[in-house]
């Protein structure tokens, strides 16, 4: 496997939230979670950075668990955007940015040349070039967003996985922080997984969409194998109009009700 | 791009020229307490003594004045240290070596260990930094939820040091003749600081303070939160241990030398943050710096505000400090 999660089970205090779940994700595409709240697809994506240790199974890089790998060695490979960040006050831009280069810093040395150079790349390609001395809490919602995701860049990941991303965003910076990340995927051939909520955004930039629910994963597939009137019945409980969106070639959903009838616990697999 | 990186560099160089003005007034403190006291000398004789054996000065700025100023100044630098690390620790800014209980929790051991084995009066310091040690460590886990809750962790360190204030009461009651030479213990003061009692934490603090110049690049990541700083690269928990090792080191060491001497680490590092930002790479040597000539400057004032007996340096450091501190945040918040 090139990277994915295996077998993971994750327990809190006795209460099993994912039992075995498998999770591959494609080389070199965008691939999301969704599910409704609750349902540890969050949890599945901090097994990565070890805040959380699932019970059983793990996290494969290369067809080897990632606990094979040195902390800032793994740090090279995959980087990891949890959904709320905390950063001092006073903290500007560039510095947050190259902090992302802390795997590559050589014990008690500062930031190379080099380095400085992939910091200045990570800004322009976020369109945060003429930013970078500005306080990160001065920015905007998307700039910040965008600040985190060119820290992560910095990292030169292979994998990028990111948890809500835009979730405290409003419409138009949800667009620019998924354009962005899709442009990422394309032009640095990340292979990227995100956790999201929005269905007709998942539908838009998503190549596989995998579905949690009941501690399992019960659906897998393009997005207009999963975007679909069943599916959201049975995961979310609400009856749904499904359209085409001719111009992305997506589906597109209009939620109408909740239907009361499926609210009880399902586990059925359906595809 | 020309001006993006003027504006960095110019905020840089802001912050080099206030830690250069911190070292600045470290030595321009170590020289005034030099000079000043119940005898005063002009600043050239002063520097005689320093450097002259036979001069008429010697022996008070040499053997008596000297020895203070560096003990006073190495406290300083220690407990500042501390504050700054714990507060990284504990991701908090109410965190200091004597808010949660750690220096309380170093003077037990201190006093436990001059009553118990008076005969190893030097290990003063190791059993010093050990009971801050394990204070730490015991504040930590009481308080660590998820990352450690502020509430609790200022409960349990108050808690704590109520337990060990009342054992080291205890001791004084029943162990005061014990206790003879050690009445400075709890006071907080530096009066009789000699040769002997600096080179004796010496060895301690240099450890501790070399160990902070390896610290800031990972202290800055961990300002992120765990998950964050985890995924970067850095093994948090493993650091967290270290660290709260290396500020019971600090705080253990000053403990041993000046007993409790409060609002050092909890001001200076926040004194330090309103300077230079909270950026480690600077704010640690700003601390070092301040948290120098703060101490000395207050016991200097103790000295010449009371020549006889001495006002203790925490006393002047609390009248001095808080009010200080209080309207630094006051100016913080209109701003």
């Amino acid at each position: 496997m090139y990277f994915g999660f295996q077998d993971i089970s994750i327990a809190y205090g006795g209460r099993t939230v994912l039992e075995r779940v498998n999770l591959p994700f494609e080389k070199g595409k965008i691939t999301a979670i969704i599910g409704p709240n609750g349902c540890g697809k969050s949890s599945l994506l901090k097994t990565v950075s070890r805040v959380v240790s699932p019970v059983s199974g793990q996290v494969i890089f290369e067809d080897r668990p990632i606990e094979d790998y040195p902390p800032r060695e793994l740090a090279k490979k995959i980087a990891y955007l949890p959904q709320v960040h905390t950063s001092p006050a006073d903290i500007d831009i560039r510095t947050l940015v190259s902090y992302g280069r802390y795997p590559y810093k050589r014990f008690g040395a500062g930031l190379t040349a080099e380095d400085r150079q992939i910091v200045d790349e990570a800004l322009e390609l976020t369109g945060l070039g003429q930013m970078g001395g500005r306080l990160l809490n001065n920015l905007s919602g998307g700039e910040k967003q965008r600040a985190w995701i060119a820290m992560t860049i910095c990292q030169q990941p292979k994998i990028l996985l990111l948890d809500e991303p835009i979730t405290y965003l409003d419409v138009g910076y949800q667009v620019e922080v998924l354009e962005l990340i899709r442009k990422l995927g394309e032009q640095l051939k990340i292979t990227i997984g995100m956790v999201l909520h929005d269905m007709n955004f998942t539908a838009r930039y998503a190549h596989r969409i995998y579905v949690l629910k009941d501690r399992r994963v019960c659906g897998c597939g393009k997005p207009d194998e999963i975007i679909r009137q069943e599916v959201m019945e049975r995961v979310f409980g609400i009856g749904a109009q499904i359209h085409t969106d001719e111009k992305n070639g997506c589906p597109f959903l209009i939620p109408e009700k909740l239907c009361k009838a499926s609210k009880g616990e399902s586990s059925h697999s359906f595809l | 791009m020309d001006t993006k990186k003027a504006t960095k560099s110019r905020s840089c160089g802001k912050k080099m020229l206030a830690i250069l003005f911190l070292a600045a007034a470290c030595a321009v403190s170590t020289l005034v307490s030099l000079c000043v006291g119940t005898v005063s000398y002009s600043f050239g004789e002063s520097l005689r003594a320093l450097v002259d054996p036979d001069s008429a000065a010697r022996l008070i700025v040499w053997n008596v004045r000297l020895p203070r100023i560096l003990c006073g100044g190495m406290v300083g630098v220690c407990l500042s240290l501390a504050g700054c690390i714990l507060q990284g620790v504990m991701r908090n800014h109410l965190a200091s070596p004597s808010t949660i209980g750690v220096t309380s929790g170093a003077s037990f051991m201190g006093y436990l260990t001059l009553v118990a084995f008076p005969q190893y009066a030097r290990l003063l310091p190791a059993a010093a930094i050990f009971g801050s040690f394990a204070t730490t460590l015991l504040i930590y886990f009481l308080a660590y939820e998820k990352g450690v809750s502020p509430v609790k962790m200022i409960l349990s360190g108050m808690a704590v040091s109520a337990v060990f204030g009342a054992c080291n009461d205890l001791i004084r009651t029943f162990f005061s003749d014990h206790l003879a030479n050690a009445a400075s213990f709890l006071v907080g003061t530096l009066n009789g600081c000699v040769w002997s009692n600096f080179s004796m934490i010496l060895p301690y603090m240099a450890a501790g303070i070399f160990v902070c110049f390896f610290l800031p690049a990972k202290m800055n990541l961990l300002m992120l939160g765990d998950e964050m700083a985890n995924s970067l690269g850095l093994r948090t928990e493993r650091f967290r241990l270290f660290l709260i090792a290396a500020a019971s080191l600090l705080s253990g060491a000053s403990v041993a030398v000046a007993g409790l001497i409060s609002f050092v680490g909890l001001i200076v590092p926040h004194i330090a943050r309103l300077i230079v930002g909270s950026d480690y790479r600077f704010l640690f040597p700003a601390s070092i710096f301040l948290g120098y000539a703060l101490v000395v400057l207050c016991d200097t004032v103790g000295r010449v505000i009371l020549p006889v007996g001495n006002l203790s340096v925490s006393i002047v450091l609390s009248f001095i400090g808080a009010p200080f501190f209080l309207y630094l945040l006051r100016k913080k918040d209109a701003a």
